[in-house]
């Protein structure tokens, strides 16, 4: 990773343009040519150095549910609780965390009042308490992650 | 349902499906996204801004990796700080650069008394500490008690379905 590559990153979090040759404009922007930028965030989605460019939509607003969830999970039941919790096609993300409030899921739902269905559901299946813990407000700034 | 809830038309929600992976790295990326949709660039640009616009499209651009780019030290944050002030201090929270969320979450009490939560990233673990410190420091007394929650394994990640059938 090269000065090129992080000034792509550092600057391009955000505004990318709707236009008929969006990579051109930003190209311009950062002094390269098109192809260059192109290669450069092909090589850089391949390295995982980003992991998306495009569009980051808000869930909430396409109508969809979206939530955070907590469970106490102790060890010698972490595996199959994992196994129960994962086979649900809501559950997107799902993070062991070294904390009494050991196993941390995102839900993301068709529609909101799936959410609270999906915790009963998982209670249901592991009898274990769901903590849904859906944010009441987002301070969200993400555009200024420098490298 | 609030007013920022846009309606999406079937052909707004297949330009969603089309894209919620990332934009194609050609050229003419509006052009290839309508190809693939039966529709006109012009269609697909006007549809896309006007998600920008009412907020469906928060931005549009690249999405670094922390970890992969040497952020080996993230750890959600949580916060126990008084509800009246919650939003201040989120705001105050949420613009430090080593912070990429912060969130307002309900409380459980007894068992879980934390009402902010912060994604704190370091190159390592000293670094996440100072940071943490410095957090620690600009809620003061209001800080009625934290703690830091390491990921230790990936369980599930598939990524979210943000429309019926897609």
């Amino acid at each position: 990773m090269d000065d090129i590559d992080r000034s792509i990153i550092n600057n391009l979090q955000g505004g990318f343009p709707i236009c008929e040759h969006p990579y051109a404009v930003v190209a311009e922007q950062l002094g390269i040519d098109e192809a260059d930028l192109l290669q450069r965030l092909q090589q850089m989605l391949e390295k995982k150095q980003l992991s998306r460019f495009g569009p980051m939509y808000h869930a909430e607003r396409l109508g969809g549910g979206l939530s955070l969830c907590a469970m106490r999970v102790p060890e010698a039941d972490f595996e199959r609780v994992t196994e129960q919790v994962n086979a649900f096609p809501e559950v997107a993300h799902n993070y062991a965390r070294d904390h009494e409030f050991s196993m941390w899921f995102v839900l993301g739902t068709e529609t909101p009042e799936r959410i609270e269905e999906t915790c009963q559901e998982i209670e249901k299946v592991t009898s274990y308490r769901v903590y849904n813990m859906p944010k009441k407000q987002e301070f969200f700034v993400g555009l200024k992650f420098e490298v | 349902m609030s007013d920022d809830t846009l309606k999406l038309d079937e052909l707004d929600r297949r330009i969603v499906v089309a894209t919620q992976a990332g934009l194609p790295l050609v050229v003419e990326p509006y052009q290839h996204v309508a190809e693939e949709l039966g529709t006109t660039a012009e269609d697909v640009m006007q549809r896309m801004q006007r998600m920008l616009e009412s907020g469906i499209i928060r931005r549009i651009g690249a999405v670094p990796n922390h970890y992969t780019l040497g952020f080996r030290g993230n750890g959600m944050t949580v916060w126990d700080v008084p509800d009246e002030k919650v939003v201040e201090y989120g705001e105050k929270i949420g613009s430090l650069d080593f912070v990429s969320h912060a969130y307002h979450r309900p409380r459980f009490l007894p068992e879980w008394r934390y009402n902010l939560f912060a994604m704190v990233h370091g190159a390592n673990r000293d670094e996440l500490k100072h940071k943490i410190d410095a957090i620690a420091e600009l809620l003061g007394a209001d800080n009625r008690a934290h703690e830091v929650l390491f990921s230790t394994r990936i369980l599930k990640k598939t990524g979210l379905r943000l429309v019926p059938g897609s």
